[in-house]
């Protein structure tokens, strides 16, 4: 005990103490808390939808309105269903860090597990998409060449020819595609984020989505080869012609300034 | 007999294999004249010299390919079904034309290769005659007797244009189908006959099944001819007046400095034709161009965006985006402004440097014969008005790709698209008053530089404790290159009155003329160039001053 109080007016002691504190009343809370299982004899379902309805309060409420009816930040979420909450959070879009012209996807920060929980909640708030399963956003067996005329018709407006993002009216923007979890581009048709139209099961059939999918997978997914060498950013015309400015006619001045680099001079008289 | 006959007559007068041969075709095609004039020609060295050699050899190599390319394209827009080897496409109703190009891509040996060396050479002999129009414009090579060189040249550009856009229409993709629609659009604009042109064009409603075959026949066939005519004509022109050179020691207006035609500039240039064939093709190994598998086949139901043109057609492109689309309708009709006035100026976006030369002589009313080049700050009006129209030009083409300048800049297209209109007013005006002001500034540091010498960077303490810098006297050499040009006096409008008092009257364009001439060499438009009694005043003191 003599060693004890001997330091007791050492400066870490209050860190100290604070740590050991802590650590019994969050040990005894754990220990004497309600177990959830035990407590609650609500199904798996209900259970997600209150997890969702904390994870709502504490990151979506204060611009969707504390019951998902919208506020002036942001719009109600009742139908919108689980797979739009699945791709705007499951994208980082949400929670949305700023406003501005669109939101940008950016590092996602719940797990899914929490998604799922939050993607409950909103569902519970009116019918709407759900969540896809793994057989429906699959690009197995699809017909690659029927989602390529697909996405031109109904894509490759906004995304260009092959999903590499394109610009929209005051500093909006078709994402580039690559990269993009096949269930988030179904999501994404399914529901119609931010600027994009929807295209429910009456306009483009979970067929016709997974031969979009697979059409991407194809063109501009891992394992897509550029046939010709760079790509360039499939860009168009205006990234190849920056490339042949820069480098074509660049090193072709480069090879004429070397040829010149030798010349005769007019006699000294 | 007859082996005495042969050799006698072999010990006698029959010369070597190879001067017979000469002595053959010399007796034919009068071959000894030709390379006695101009076998030893002088072509003066300069690496801006060979951009036009770029343009050359980057069309040879165009043509070279696009012979290969005929092989196997069916110019045809009949339609079929793709069961070529790349998949995502397989399957897919397209024209014969499509198809082709697939096939060239993915199942003729080289044919991709060579496809892209087709379309690499073509952007690179464009930029290449785009950037050589520059040289001759700001170095005043233009200047007689070349006017009628740079009209072929400039023509040469334009053609250049068309066959290009003709070319990448005819693998009938999507993205080269929605220029085509544009075109359509453009031609529909005009008024009253419009409409009939654009079915004479396409042989009905757009897009028909004869465009691809049509634009066939007018890019291998017509435009390459023309230009092939031009090309030759150039050429020899450029023979005929001898090439230019940059003022220099030894170097006059009546010489040309450099190195022979044979051997050493041929060589020098056969080696070169080789270095840009060689480029463009590491450039079209290296790198991809009009990946058409992934564009798709056209169908005019179907547009993608990033939809934009070849780079020498990015400006038309830029002309109808910043558009405002203003339209009149009056009596069931419709004028297309916002179509019809960006046809109008596309032209004049042209025309407006293809007749500065022309200006320029009327306003100098130099009828002499020029030989040396300026150097581009010795003419600071040319210059000016050359910056401004690329300033311009480059305006309209960040109007061309608004929408990747507002993806990869995270902008507003709508700015982007409202700049651009005020900019394709206010920015010439801005570039020229700017550049005027650069090529006076050097001009007043040439003077400097003749009249005071080279600032040494050296510190001499005098006796008395006064610092001063120390200038070095410029060589002999150099003194000629900075005082070889010549400088215009602005041009008066003579006596109004001849010598029996009778007035005369001053029209219009001769007030005009004075007026530019006063803007070209008056005063605060050049800086007068140091004259030898200047120059002996300030280098008969002592060292310094």
């Amino acid at each position: 005990m003599k060693k004890l109080s001997a330091r007791r007016r050492h400066p870490l002691a209050a860190v100290v103490v604070l740590l050991l504190a802590l650590a019994a009343t969050g040990g005894l809370y754990a220990a004497f808390a309600p177990a959830d299982k035990a407590q609650a004899d609500e199904t798996a379902q209900s259970l997600a939808i209150d997890e969702g309805k904390k994870l709502y309060a504490v990151g979506c409420a204060s611009c969707h309105g504390t019951g998902g009816q919208g506020t002036s930040d942001g719009p109600s979420l009742v139908g919108v269903g689980a797979a739009a909450v699945d791709f705007q959070v499951g994208t980082g879009r949400m929670p949305a860090q700023q406003p501005g012209a669109q939101i940008p996807k950016k590092k996602v920060i719940y797990s899914q597990a929490e998604i799922d929980q939050l993607a409950a909640y909103i569902a519970s708030l009116g019918a709407g998409p759900a969540i896809p399963t793994k057989n429906q956003v699959s690009p197995e067996g699809a017909d690659i060449a029927a989602g390529g005329e697909l996405f031109r018709t109904n894509c490759a407006q906004c995304h260009n020819f092959t999903g590499k993002g394109g610009a929209l009216t005051h500093g909006k923007y078709a994402p580039s595609l690559e990269g993009v979890d096949p269930k988030h581009i179904y999501e994404a048709m399914q529901t119609g984020p931010q600027n994009m139209p929807s295209f429910p099961d009456t306009t483009l059939s979970t067929k016709n989505k997974q031969d979009i999918i697979a059409y991407l997978d194809a063109v501009n997914g891992d394992d897509t080869e550029s046939p010709g060498g760079l790509e360039l950013g499939g860009l168009g015309p205006v990234s190849e012609g920056l490339f042949g400015w820069v480098f074509g006619l660049g090193a072709l001045i480069a090879v004429a300034v070397w040829v010149a680099a030798r010349t005769a001079k007019a006699k000294k008289s | 007999m007859s082996t005495t006959t042969t050799s006698d007559s072999r010990s006698r007068e029959k010369a070597p294999a190879g001067e017979r041969v000469a002595d053959w075709a010399d007796g034919r095609l009068g071959i000894y004249s030709l390379a006695k004039a101009n076998m030893r020609k002088i072509f003066p060295d300069h690496w801006s010299f060979m951009l036009g050699e770029v343009c050359l050899y980057s069309f040879i190599v165009i043509i070279l390919t696009g012979v290969y390319l005929t092989l196997f394209f069916h110019p045809s827009m009949n339609e079929v079904e793709y069961h070529g080897s790349y998949v995502p496409l397989q399957g897919q109703l397209m024209s014969e034309a499509f198809n082709s190009t697939m096939h060239i891509s993915f199942d003729v040996r080289g044919g991709l290769l060579i496809r892209q060396i087709h379309h690499w050479a073509a952007l690179i002999f464009l930029a290449g005659m785009f950037v050589h129009m520059m040289r001759v414009f700001f170095t005043g090579a233009f200047r007689k007797p070349r006017e009628v060189n740079w009209v072929f040249g400039f023509l040469l550009f334009v053609l250049g244009m068309f066959t290009g856009f003709t070319g990448y229409s005819l693998p009938d993709d999507l993205l080269s189908g929605t220029g085509v629609r544009f075109m359509e659009g453009a031609i529909l604009s005009v008024p009253i006959v419009g409409t009939y042109l654009s079915f004479f064009l396409f042989g009905g409603e757009f897009p028909g099944g004869d465009f691809v075959a049509r634009f066939y026949s007018v890019h291998v066939l017509l435009l390459p001819g023309i230009m092939l005519g031009l090309v030759v004509g150039h050429l020899i022109l450029v023979f005929y007046h001898k090439h230019t050179q940059f003022a220099g020691p030894g170097k006059t207006n009546n010489n040309v400095v450099g190195m022979p035609l044979l051997p050493v500039y041929m060589a020098k240039a056969g080696g070169f034709f080789f270095l840009v064939f060689g480029v463009i093709a590491a450039i079209a190994a290296i790198a991809q161009i009009n990946p058409i598998w992934g564009i798709g086949p056209y169908r005019p139901d179907q547009v993608s965006t990033g939809a934009q043109p070849d780079w020498y057609m990015g400006f038309s492109e830029g002309l109808i985006r910043v558009m405002p689309g203003w339209e009149i309708n009056f009596w069931g009709h419709t004028l297309v402004l916002g179509v019809f006035i960006p046809l109008i100026i596309f032209p004049l976006v042209l025309v407006a440097i293809a007749v500065y030369p022309f200006i320029e002589s009327w306003v100098t009313g130099d009828k002499r014969e020029h030989h040396i080049l300026d150097r581009p700050r010795n003419v600071p009006t040319r210059t000016a008005f050359g910056a401004a129209w690329i300033s311009w030009y480059f305006v309209l083409l960040v109007g061309g790709g608004n929408d990747l300048w507002a993806t990869h800049f995270h902008l507003s297209i709508n700015s982007i698209t409202w700049f651009v209109r005020i900019a394709f007013f206010v920015v010439p005006v801005l570039v020229f008053l700017a550049t005027k002001r650069i090529c006076l500034g050097l001009q007043r540091r040439d003077r400097d530089k003749v009249l005071h010498g080279r600032e040494s960077g050296i510190i001499k303490r005098l006796p008395h404790g006064e610092f001063i810098e120390v200038h070095e006297p410029l060589s002999q050499d150099a003194l000629h290159t900075l005082t070889a040009h010549e400088q215009y006096k602005p041009a008066e409008i003579g006596p109004t009155v001849d010598e029996n008092g009778v007035e005369r009257k001053v029209n219009g364009p001769e007030r005009l003329r004075a007026k530019l001439s006063k803007g070209f060499y008056g005063e605060d438009n050049q800086i007068p160039k140091p004259t030898v009694e200047e120059y002996k005043e300030i280098t008969s003191g002592h060292g310094h001053h």
